[in-house]
């Protein structure tokens, strides 16, 4: 694939389209007879899995290079490599330490990693396959495996490598196969032998087998696969058969209930599909992330232009001009060196270490732990957490996530006659005859007729597997114990309800064996009927068929499908009563289909086999091809009746949905289903209201009307309401009906170049102004673009998909934060998410509490952490208008380094880690909080200049405090002088109290952790201050410190005057909280304040004292 | 209908679809039900609200005007007296030494300065040497300096850091004590007389002890080969610093007070924050109760004009200041603490107006809500 790649760079992106290239596999490594074809041998690579990045030899160049491709990274480099080679006022100590300490941690991390993915590599490499070699099966190392081999799998083994099977021990040469590991769908897939090799079944006999396989080069996508096998017997015109995804046995898959298979290796090592699908998923950055990143440029930006001028101002004027350049260009570099501090490492660290840390709260989260799933939330990328606390948009799927995927039979209607069935109580079903509840009897031939027609369709219409008890292992729970009872599986749990449903109404399908499926209807006869053609369910189509012939020889095609599908096929039947009913039961809710049959005369039949096959073995756009075929042989059906399935609502959906409205968010439902359902269920969720308008951009209204008039009628609904009601809050909301037709309308209207009026900005315009959209009849693809279309509308609000099944996976990649609800239908979602939660319900958690504490607690720490190094760096600034703009470091070179490392590092680290400042209960009671944060509002312009110049003054005030205090006078009592490094740490202790203390008030959450780090941290710094300067260091070779803290402290007035700056710097920002709770109190604030109303008295007399012990220090 | 139907598929006994990972992944992956993990941990949640943040500015106005006003009276009782004596006008008598001055004269330029002060100054008086314009806190000069030479390391006494460079070697003998601080060290010699109302010029004793950190003379300063061994002998093989008169064993006569551990020059090493600094020179200590230290009069101060500042614009002064236990005369401090504790006294009285306001808003808001 990697080479696929680089030499046909489009091959992934056009793949189905074109057929590239095609590899020839010698069966056997034989040659084909001679005059068939030129006898190519072609490489591959071998069978081995290389899953890991590094070599022994390679990792540390490679791990270096890839870790200073990081900016942060480089520009700590760069900083670290000046301060080696020019004279600079820090030693390259200062900055080479923590650079080396954090690309010390990662490599080892990486390397670690790449040592466990070098063990997996090694033992998946090594475990011993089976491979069949001049007629013997002889055991050898997975790695050994070339294209071309023969290989034995015996039962519950794993596929070494893509495999086409050949034959089975079942000598209908078909296997069984689950996929869990693949795709976690752990259903058993069926897999066929090509007929003609079916009888190759003991070693020797496939050893003698003499064929060729012609098949696409590997490709990514799991499900498709076309190929075409030669078999070549003795001099005869090879006999070419196709090859399908069905034929092809993928790595990783297991295989079940069939005790061995013959198999060729197709593709392997790398270029198994499973390999390919290693591929990394393009990383998702955040919005929070991309902001931080751009003040950092600012910084630099404004960093740079401080060096600029302070070297300019300190180039002498006597040097020769060359001379000046390059001392003016050291100069910069020094003072580069000495401003480097305000971008420091540590906060790449904190933040990445918060994000890590941080959403372990998720994964431990016991609301989110589901009992019956036995699981939790995941998180597959930490990256994202703030951005749970920005979403605007909620994109989620219908099926199996606003509901339960757990279907239910609940009637059938044969042409307008209703059936229930019925069961009592106690879990005893009533016997088959009396068990059909007959509204509307009026027995009669054609309508017997049509019955026993439509039973059978049931029953035979479908792709479901029955697993015997005995035969079944593994998936059993001990809930059936002792039962001699068989298992319906089936991918999709419709069939299995219907096959179920069907079974309650007498009519039970027993097994498919030989090609023939059994039922056992109503007289407990069993009936045979031969299964021709399975026509595959596809969501393009919506429908499957099968055409069988039944005992008496007759060709029957029965079709179940959606009634969009159906309909309009049908020639006749009692379409009016059938569609009525159809349409009262979706407006309940519950998932409909129609079934249909057709009855195939023999050349009739003829004709559908030629173009099936002819379909079938085509190389190139076979499924095209298939569709068209599928298209011409599904008409003129005689309409036998409908079911209906009732999917249930996931507990708590009505509510989350409700919660998400609170906050603020819109709430689209995107589903493939039809309209009514949809809407049904978006109703049941009370994602519509009674009182809601709505609005309908459907199929049915853009025929009545032209879809240029329909959608300037809605726009100016909308916006009329707008304008009306624009006071009054509670206004009348809208809600969005839109189908998939009328959207790839709008969609194409762009390139068609729409003149007056993009429809698509008009469609966006009417959907912002709707609190809930419906999209229905929507395939995978088009959910990925509503998506898209709201991300790169105007505001770019942040989206976010949820869903569970394979066909929301596209939403999922495409949506800033993308969910995956471990679902039924398998785990693609949750693999492919961001997060994964077992429940709908538990989304409210996840965005309402955790989003807007991890949204809340990154804002404080990014702003945070800019605000101390400003106050920081600042006073050093200052300091050069006082030393002759010598680089003098104000502050001792441990300070310096140790400043963001140690003395202020942990507080921060711990509050973006606990921070509460609301309680959980409130959040969850108080969705409306969740606005409070929206559009990023903590990170926002105004927010960030305020801490800079919070930063800036309280700098000044250290600075120009410590300044006076210093300004030629003693202060102390034996009139001894203090010098610079008193100075320096004069100024360095207010800096790290108030800091700490900044932190401190903004803390609302004071866990006994909160306490402990924050005073702790303030008497680490006192301790190594004494410790630092306490004795003469040896090893160093100055002795600056000395005694200089304990010096100050042994004064006064630098007690008296720590005391006031600290009081000083707090100042401002106390008051501005104070004044903006009193003046204008967000709903945060206000939620705040109504909390303690219980207990207000103790509360308040203990914040006193805390309060005033903490101001004077 | 609904409940009974599920019931008879349960019993019917037909599932659908397996849990995840088949029936081999049954340990249990719930969470640990600890206050911690599931951020319960009780807290403390205290929030700034007008109400709350109130008394504490009260308490913090009160607490800081009194300590302001504390600390303004004294600092206005501390006596201080400061004189140039630079010589950068020609009325100044120093004017003739200060033009010209070259490093290898001689004999010493003399100058006398005469002063009056207006006031007794009673207990200790200190005197200071102040300079102006003169940047110790430069950075190449700051770090121009050898601890561990300064220490009384043998080995760094005879090959000084490469710190001290270019002020290491001299003629190829190391240089004692190395660095670009030690060789601008301050050597005016400054002396004071007292002009007697009746005529006599009394010389008032000037202690040269305890004007330097006890540590820094006791512990980071030590003469090499320990204290009481033969100076001369030890710093045989050095060279005295370029700008030096004499070797760093002459400083003093008095042994404890000599070489490195010459408190004038741990003053002086000690490098200043500030380009406008002062440093201690003398202690006058006081004599008897009765009398006071520096009696009001006239003075003469006698400089012995050794170094240069014109070069670089620099200031010579010579200041006499008594001590209070908040140091010498700086009102900064008080005038800071009386500002802060009005400032704060002034918005507890406007948080107060506003508390009562917004109170009764917001809890008129909570009543019609």
């Amino acid at each position: 694939m990697v080479l696929c790649n680089v030499l046909f760079p489009d091959c992934t992106c056009m793949g189905e389209e074109i057929w590239l290239d095609s590899r020839t596999v010698y069966i056997g490594h034989k040659e084909p007879p001679p005059g068939a074809e030129a006898y190519i041998p072609q490489r591959y690579p071998d069978n081995r899995i290389v899953s890991s990045k590094y070599t022994s030899w390679n990792f540390i160049p490679k791990n270096l290079f890839e870790q200073f491709r990081r900016i942060a990274n480089f520009y700590f480099l760069a900083i670290f490599l000046v301060q080696l080679i020019i004279d600079t006022p820090t030693s390259p100590v200062t900055s080479g330490l923590p650079l080396f300490f954090v690309i010390t941690v990662t490599a080892i991390k990486q390397g670690y990693e790449d040592w466990l993915r070098h063990k997996a590599d090694c033992s998946i490499n090594e475990c011993p396959v089976d491979v069949v070699q001049q007629g013997k099966v002889v055991r050898t190392q997975s790695h050994k495996l070339r294209v071309g081999d023969i290989v034995m799998v015996r039962e519950d083994e794993t596929f070494p490598c893509d495999l086409i099977l050949l034959s089975s021990s079942r000598h209908d040469g078909t296997c069984y196969v689950t996929t869990a590991s693949l795709d976690g769908e752990s259903s058993h897939k069926t897999y066929y032998a090509v007929q003609d090799t079916v009888a190759f079944r003991t070693e020797r006999e496939v050893d003698s087998l003499h064929a060729t396989i012609e098949c696409e080069q590997p490709q990514p996508d799991l499900y498709k696969f076309v190929g075409r096998i030669n078999i070549y017997k003795d001099r005869e015109e090879p006999l070419a058969r196709p090859l399908g995804a069905e034929n092809l046995l993928l790595r990783g898959a297991t295989l079940k209930n069939t005790q061995h298979i013959y198999a060729v290796a197709v593709y392997t090592g790398m270029e198994t599909k499973m390999a390919l699908n290693y591929q990394s998923k393009s990383q998702k950055r955040s919005a929070v992330e991309n902001s931080f990143n751009l003040r950092l440029k600012d910084t630099v930006l404004t960093a740079s232009v401080k060096n600029h001028l302070l070297s300019n101002s300190t180039s002498l004027v006597c040097l020769p001009f060359l001379l000046q350049v390059i001392r003016a260009f050291t100069d910069f570099l020094a003072f580069m060196v000495l401003f480097n501090y305000i971008i420091p490492v540590s906060m790449y660290v904190t933040v990445e270490m918060q994000k890590f840390l941080g959403s372990y709260f998720i994964t431990w989260d016991e609301e989110m732990f589901d009992e019956e799933l036995g699981e939790g939330a995941l998180v597959n990328t930490s990256d994202l957490n703030e951005e749970l606390g920005q979403v605007e948009y909620v994109f989620t799927d219908k099926t199996g996530t606003l509901t339960e995927n757990n279907m239910e039979f609940i009637e059938c209607c044969v042409d307008g006659n209703v059936y229930i069935p019925h069961a009592i109580c106690n879990g005893q079903i009533l016997s088959a005859a009396s068990s059909i509840d007959m509204i509307d009897s009026s027995p009669g031939g054609y309508r017997r007729e049509h019955e026993d027609l439509f039973f059978r369709a049931l029953c035979l219409c479908h792709t479901v597997q029955v697993k015997e008890e005995e035969t079944v292992d593994g998936i059993k729970r001990g809930i059936h114990q002792g039962r001699p009872t068989s298992f319906y599986i089936s991918s999709s749990p419709d069939e299995v309800a219907l096959v179920e449903g069907m079974k309650r109404l007498g009519y039970t399908y027993l097994r498919l064996k030989d090609n023939y499926m059994e039922i056992l209807n109503k007289d407990d006869e069993i009936e045979r009927f031969e299964l021709l053609h399975v026509l595959n369910f596809d969501s393009v189509r919506r429908r499957m068929s099968v055409i069988v012939r039944s005992s008496s020889g007759e060709c029957l095609l029965f079709c179940k499908g959606a009634d969009s599908s159906i309909f309009p096929r049908v020639v006749s039947g009692k379409v009016e009563q059938v569609k009525a009913r159809v349409e009262q039961n979706a407006v309940e809710g519950l998932r409909t289909l129609c079934v249909a049959y057709r009855r195939l005369s023999e050349s009739e039949y003829k004709e559908a086999r030629r173009h099936l096959n002819e379909a079938q073995l085509a190389l190139q756009d076979r499924e095209q091809r298939l569709a068209q075929a599928y298209d011409t042989i599904e008409k003129d059906f005689v309409l036998l009746g409908a079911t209906a399935v009732e999917d249930r609502l996931q507990e708590k959906a009505a509510d989350t949905i409700e919660s998400l409205h609170k906050a603020g968010m819109k709430v689209w439902v995107l589903t493939g289903d039809k309209m009514e359902t949809a809407a049904a269920t978006c109703y049941a969720s009370k994602l519509f209201r009674r009182s809601t308008q709505i609005l309908e951009l459907t199929k049915k209204r853009t025929e009545e009307q032209s879809l240029h008039d329909v959608l300037f009628e809605l726009s100016r609904t909308v916006l009329r309401q707008r304008s009306i009601s624009g006071l009054s809050v509670d206004c009348l909301d809208f809600g969005l009906i839109i189908d998939g037709a009328t959207l790839s309308a709008i969609l194409k209207s762009k390139q068609e170049g729409a003149g007056p009026g993009n429809y698509r900005e008009i469609f966006l315009e009417i959907g912002r102004n709707c609190s809930a959209v419906l999209c229905c009849r929507m395939a995978p693809l088009q959910k990925a673009q509503i998506v898209k279309l709201i991300k790169a509308s105007k505001e770019h609000p942040i989206t976010l998909a949820i869903g569970d099944g394979a066909n929301d996976v596209s939403m999922i990649l495409e949506a800033h934060v993308g969910i995956g609800i471990m679902g039924k239908e398998g785990r693609q979602a949750a693999r492919n998410s961001d997060y994964a939660i077992p429940k709908f319900k538990h989304l409210k958690k996840m965005l309402l509490v955790h989003g807007h504490y991890y949204y809340i607690r990154i804002a404080e720490l990014v702003q945070y952490f800019f605000y101390k190094n400003v106050c920081f760096i600042f006073p050093q600034f200052l300091y050069q208008f006082f030393c002759g703009f010598s680089q003098q470091p104000l502050y001792d070179t441990a300070y310096l380094t140790l400043y963001n490392i140690s003395f202020t590092s942990l507080p921060i680290l711990l509050y973006s880690l606990v921070e509460q400042h609301i309680t959980t209960e409130r959040l969850k009671r108080d969705p409306s909080l969740y606005k409070d944060i929206a559009k990023n509002s903590l990170l926002r312009w105004p927010v960030f200049i305020y801490w800079t110049c919070l930063g800036v003054f309280d700098a000044v005030v250290f600075f120009f405090g410590a300044y006076f205090l210093f300004d030629n006078t003693t202060f102390t009592s034996n009139g001894q002088m203090f010098g610079n490094w008193t100075f320096g740490t004069l100024v360095f202790t207010v800096l790290v109290f108030t800091v700490t203390l900044k932190l401190a008030l903004d803390t609302h959450h004071w866990t006994w952790i909160n306490h402990f780090v924050i005073w702790g941290s303030l008497l680490f710094y006192v301790i190594f201050s004494l410790l630092w300067g306490g004795i003469i260091w040896p090893f160093l070779n100055y002795q600056r410190m000395y005694y200089v803290f304990m010096q100050m402290l042994s004064s006064g007035p630098a007690w008296l005057s720590i005391i006031l700056l600290i009081t000083v710097s707090l100042l401002p920002d106390v008051i501005k909280k104070v004044l903006c709770r009193a003046v204008c109190p967000t709903a945060t604030e206000r939620a705040q304040s109504t909390r303690p109303c219980l207990t207000v008295e103790p509360s308040t007399i203990f914040m006193l004292s805390q309060s005033s012990s903490r101001m004077s220090f | 209908m609904m409940a009974s139907s599920y019931n008879a598929k349960d019993e019917d006994g037909h599932i659908t679809v397996t849990g995840p990972g088949g029936g081999a992944v049954l340990r249990s992956k719930k969470p640990e039900n600890t206050a911690f993990k599931q951020q319960r941990l009780p807290a403390w949640q205290p929030i700034l609200t007008a109400g709350t943040v109130l008394p504490a500015f009260f308490i913090i106005g009160l607490l800081f005007i009194p300590i302001g006003i504390g600390l303004f009276v004294t600092s206005n009782n501390i006596k201080e007296f400061e004189i140039d004596y630079t010589g950068a006008d020609t009325s100044s008598p120093c004017f003739n030494c200060s033009q010209n001055f070259s490093w290898n004269s001689t004999s010493p330029c003399t100058c006398t300065v005469p002063f009056y002060l207006e006031q007794p100054y009673e207990s200790n008086v200190y005197v200071y040497y102040g300079l102006s314009n003169f940047y110790q806190n430069h950075r190449r000069y700051v770090k121009s300096r050898d601890d561990s030479q300064l220490n009384g390391n043998l080995k760094s006494l005879r090959e000084p850091s490469k710190e001290c460079e270019p002020y290491a070697y001299h003629n190829n003998k190391p240089i004692a004590p190395c660095g670009a601080i030690a060789n601008s060290m301050f050597n005016d010699t400054l002396e004071l007389f007292y002009n007697d109302p009746n005529g006599t010029s009394v010389k008032i004793l000037l202690g040269t002890t305890g004007i330097a950190w006890w540590t820094d003379k006791h512990v980071k300063f030590g003469n090499p080969g320990g204290v009481d061994s033969n100076l001369s002998a030890v710093f045989q093989g050095t060279t005295k610093p370029l700008n030096w008169r004499r070797p760093v064993y002459e400083l003093d006569s008095d042994q404890s007070n000599n070489g490195f551990v010459n408190e004038d020059f741990i003053v002086w090493m000690r490098t200043a924050a500030l380009p406008t600094f002062r440093k201690l020179y003398r202690i006058i200590g006081k004599s008897s109760q009765m009398v006071p230290t520096l009696p009001r009069g006239n003075y003469t101060l006698e400089v012995v004009y050794n170094y240069p500042v014109r070069s670089f614009e620099g200031r010579k002064r010579m200041i006499l200041s008594t001590i209070s236990w908040m140091g010498g005369k700086n009102p900064f401090l008080g005038i800071a603490y009386i500002t802060v504790g009005s400032v704060c006294f002034f918005l507890g009285v406007v948080l107060l107006v506003i508390h009562h306001k917004c109170g009764n808003r917001n809890n008129g808001a909570e009543i019609s809500n």
